[in-house]
């Protein structure tokens, strides 16, 4: 009558089963799934009641699920000061975190996520202190203040090769880690059962991703600040990520224009590259500094305050790739192109090795939650 | 520090739905409105806190209700629940007026949605709360604000001095500190007195320390005591309340919807001395729902056993608090401190007495036992599948019957059979006047917010003349 058995999921060793928050998880879901008032929420509470006991790999499927919008908390009748203290978006962010550095590859890697809004800052600055060292050692130093233009100006700041070779190296390492994480994650949270991996499940999956549908369900909003509803949470996210993909866009159409058609930047303002750049950053710059100002301002109780470092880091981190690339378009004729190209390109590179081991990683997981509920979904014929 | 100089038009005791909605519907009456709730603010919102739903009259599919639920169905599902012990008029002036209810408490901030897992019994009748009580508490605490409602927490009224009919003012503790507030008309809406154990053992002696009070510690039925001691009318039976069957490990208060055991159909049920004293197949929910936190309360120590086998374990909702497990019905007795050949013996004798029948959990099946007594009628199975699981029970206590009589206007009646001058009553205080007994699933609700608007708009009149 209840769904899936989940019996045999119990029998295989987890490495985090030993861990104090995996145990904490495990008691609010025998309240909450005694309870269900917070069915309505998210995609979390259903795919708790196809269960009946959580093995460590189910807790952190459903951590990973877990959009952190706060609704069940602020509709808890358990929540504190009630004796059963519950708080789902806090136990379940830290259990993410734990998640995080345990499946982070290589092994050992995991130990960046403690402390990572120091080690993110420190990296951050290290690379931009780099990348302005190599200029001045590769190429001659007055290119950091001597104007540059016509076709190849940035190059005369950076040379293309050293370019390619650091873009490039960071940008696969950092694809090489996450789909390392992403294999051990989904072994790792793997159970039978489910719908095969096919098209309808992955194209819910994928709405699910686009749409941000668990945040704000069915347009009630989310409990952003306190116990109101917002939606602000969801539009800043979307901003973020869409400026982020649009200047991810922009990257590629250069190298399209570059590599294949021979044509040689900087671009003209009206230019494809320059546009979904500008745009992109324009949106990332709002999104991340909007999703940094709900941080400060809404109500932490709900919150896992040893996470708010890593998060605010790369935050910033984004916002200053965007505000870094905006401001080097304004002045890309000026004298102050090569110091701020330098700059630009350290931030970029920082975020490419940090990305495995920064809240980012986020995105990987919470998405294989997502397409692993929508099989769950389509397998209990709820989709 | 609010202004306790003033006179205010309408004072509202109480913090809950009932509550609430009297101050928001006074308030846009344009009445200035003093709320006092005895909670602190995370605790805020009496037993409305722990609700999940509210029954609603519909003549067509809503939103969030199917198919129609009239008036005739309804008063007949409430006449089978009290046995007749409910006032007609009052009854049917809720029923009516509740159709109106989910679009008051939509234009309050409250979001709806369709029945919960579990529930789809309830899917016709009732419009469920997203996220349940609390988060329709909030909206309402949210709307009451931005309306300029001074809600004082911490709160207690202690006292409203009553003559002849009229109140005049009432005493309180604020944060501790006496005061005294001066108003046009009170509505009193303080709930029940259930988290009053010295009360309760005027009634039931000693079995009232075993007695879990599922909702909120505030409901200590001060202002119902009053009210009733200085020539108000009472309705009800005082000795009287609803109660379910709870797990005996659930907080003494406060535990809410969550600690409620549902397996009785699917168990048997044993006293502490091992003895089966009711048919645990009689009826489904809500009936059974209903009855046997009353059944547990008059047994020695308050205190029931639910024995169960783990091919049932899948057809009630999981516990919070896991329950006994053994490979041998000894070896469960053990765990749960009863005599264990005794406790082989009813299950044996149960056993023998099952009949062949197809097991259907959601209706009324020919699983039964022959021969028994007391009997099983429905969804009787063979308990012979280890492991065997046992969930020791207590009652847990939702709210009591004792009320303050009211009219349709929600004015609270004098003990000579005249209405109070400027005193009103919405809630559970009030709720007795209709539900003598029994109870019907989001009925709490549908009172509360009928009865609240009905008495924020009588006293919202009365102070503007």
């Amino acid at each position: 009558m209840h769904g899936t058995d989940t019996r045999g999921a119990m029998a295989l060793p987890h490495p985090l089963d030993a861990s104090d928050t995996v145990a904490e998880a495990r008691r609010h879901m025998a309240v909450c799934n005694a309870c269900r008032y917070c069915e309505g929420y998210c995609a979390v509470f259903p795919a708790m009641t196809l269960r009946r006991e959580f093995s460590t790999g189910d807790l952190t499927h459903l951590a990973n699920l877990c959009h952190n919008c706060k609704g069940c908390y602020h509709a808890c009748q358990y929540a504190p000061p009630h004796a059963f203290g519950i708080n789902l978006p806090q136990t379940f962010a830290t259990l993410r975190q734990e998640s995080y550095a345990e499946y982070a590859w290589p092994a050992g890697a995991g130990r960046l996520f403690a402390r990572n809004g120091t080690i993110l800052s420190l990296l951050t600055a290290a690379l931009v202190a780099l990348a302005l060292v190599l200029t001045a050692a590769i190429q001659d130093p007055a290119v950091l203040w001597a104007p540059q233009t016509g076709p190849g100006a940035f190059y005369r700041i950076m040379p293309l090769w050293l370019l390619n070779g650091l873009a490039g190296s960071t940008f696969l390492f950092a694809l090489l880690a996450l789909t390392m994480g992403a294999i051990r994650y989904w072994r790792g949270t793997g159970r039978s059962g489910g719908a095969p991996l096919a098209g309808p499940a992955v194209l819910d999956a994928t709405v699910d991703i686009l749409a941000l549908r668990n945040l704000g369900g069915g347009g009630h909003g989310c409990n952003d600040f306190d116990e109101g509803f917002s939606t602000a949470r969801r539009w800043l996210h979307h901003a973020m990520f869409y400026g982020f993909l649009l200047c991810f866009a922009a990257t590629t159409t250069g190298a399209i224009y570059h590599n294949l058609l021979g044509w040689i930047s900087p671009h003209p303002f009206w230019s494809l590259p320059v546009q979904l750049g500008t745009w992109g950053g324009v949106l990332l710059c709002l999104g991340t500094a909007g999703l940094a100002w709900v941080k400060t301002v809404t109500d932490p109780a709900p919150v896992a305050r040893q996470l708010m470092g890593g998060e605010y880091a790369i935050l910033a981190l984004l916002f200053l790739i965007g505000a870094t690339g905006l401001l080097l378009l304004a002045v890309r004729h000026t004298g102050a192109m090569g110091l701020l190209l330098a700059i630009h390109l350290g931030l970029v590179l920082a975020f490419f090795l940090a990305l495995p081991y920064s809240k980012m990683v986020h995105g990987l997981y919470r998405g294989l939650a997502l397409l692993r509920n929508a099989r769950e979904r389509r397998a209990a014929g709820t989709a | 520090m609010p202004d306790f100089d003033r006179l205010w038009d309408v004072l509202v005791v109480g913090g809950g739905n009932a509550a609430l909605c009297a101050a928001i519907e006074a308030r846009r009456a344009g009445a200035s409105v003093l709320v006092a709730e005895h909670a602190p603010r995370p605790l805020r919102g009496g037993n409305s806190r722990h609700t999940r739903n509210l029954r609603a009259l519909h003549p067509a599919p809503t939103e969030v209700q199917t198919e129609s639920y009239l008036e005739e169905e309804y008063w007949d599902d409430l006449l089978k629940v009290t046995g007749g012990r409910t006032d007609e008029h009052l009854a049917r002036t809720c029923i009516r007026a509740s159709q109106h209810a989910p679009g008051f408490l939509r234009s309050c901030g409250v979001v709806f949605q369709p029945s919960l897992s579990g529930t789809l019994s309830l899917s016709r009748t009732n419009a469920f709360f997203l996220g349940g009580g609390k988060a329709l508490v909030n909206a309402l605490y949210r709307t009451a604000e931005a309306l300029g409602i001074e809600i004082l927490y911490d709160t207690e009224v202690q006292h409203i001095a009553v003559q002849e009919g009229f109140a005049s003012e009432a005493v309180l503790s604020h944060h501790g500190f006496p005061q005294r507030v001066r108003f046009k008309a009170v509505v009193a809406s303080a709930g029940g007195f259930q988290a009053n154990r010295d009360w309760l053992r005027e009634y039931w002696g000693e079995a009232a320390d075993n007695f879990q009070i599922r909702g909120t510690p505030y409901a200590q039925g001060r202002i119902l005591k009053d009210l009733l001691g200085q020539g108000v009318q009472q309705v009800g039976d005082p000795t009287q309340f609803h109660a379910v069957c709870n797990d005996a490990r659930a907080p003494m208060e406060d535990g809410g919807l969550a600690m409620r055991l549902d397996c009785t159909p699917f168990a048997i049920v044993v006293n502490r001395n091992v003895e089966r004293f009711y048919d645990e197949g009689e009826d489904t929910w809500p009936k059974r729902y209903a009855i046997w936190g009353r059944l547990i309360a008059k047994q020695p120590d308050q205190q029931a056993f639910a024995i169960t086998d783990s091919k049932a374990e899948r057809n009630y909702l999981p516990s919070v608090f896991p329950p006994a497990r053994a490979d041998s019905i000894p070896e469960l007795a053990g765990m749960l401190g009863l005599d264990p050949a005794k406790l082989e013996r009813v299950v044996d004798d149960y056993n023998a007495a099952v009949r062949p029948g197809t097991f259907r959990p959601q209706v009324l099946d020919d699983c039964r036992t022959e021969g028994l007594t007391p009997p099983k009628s429905h969804w009787a199975r063979r308990i012979d599948t280890p492991p065997f699981i046992g969930h020791p029970m207590r009652p847990g206590i939702t709210f009591t019957f004792l009320s303050v009589k009211v009219n349709d206007r929600a004015r609270v009646m004098m003990a000579d059979g005249r209405p109070s001058a400027n005193i009103f009553a919405s809630g559970e205080i009030m709720s007795g006047n209709i539900l003598g007994q029994g109870y019907l699933a989001g009925f709490g609700m549908a009172i509360g917010t009928v009865f609240g608007r009905i008495a924020g708009e009588e006293a919202a009149r009365l102070a503007r003349n």
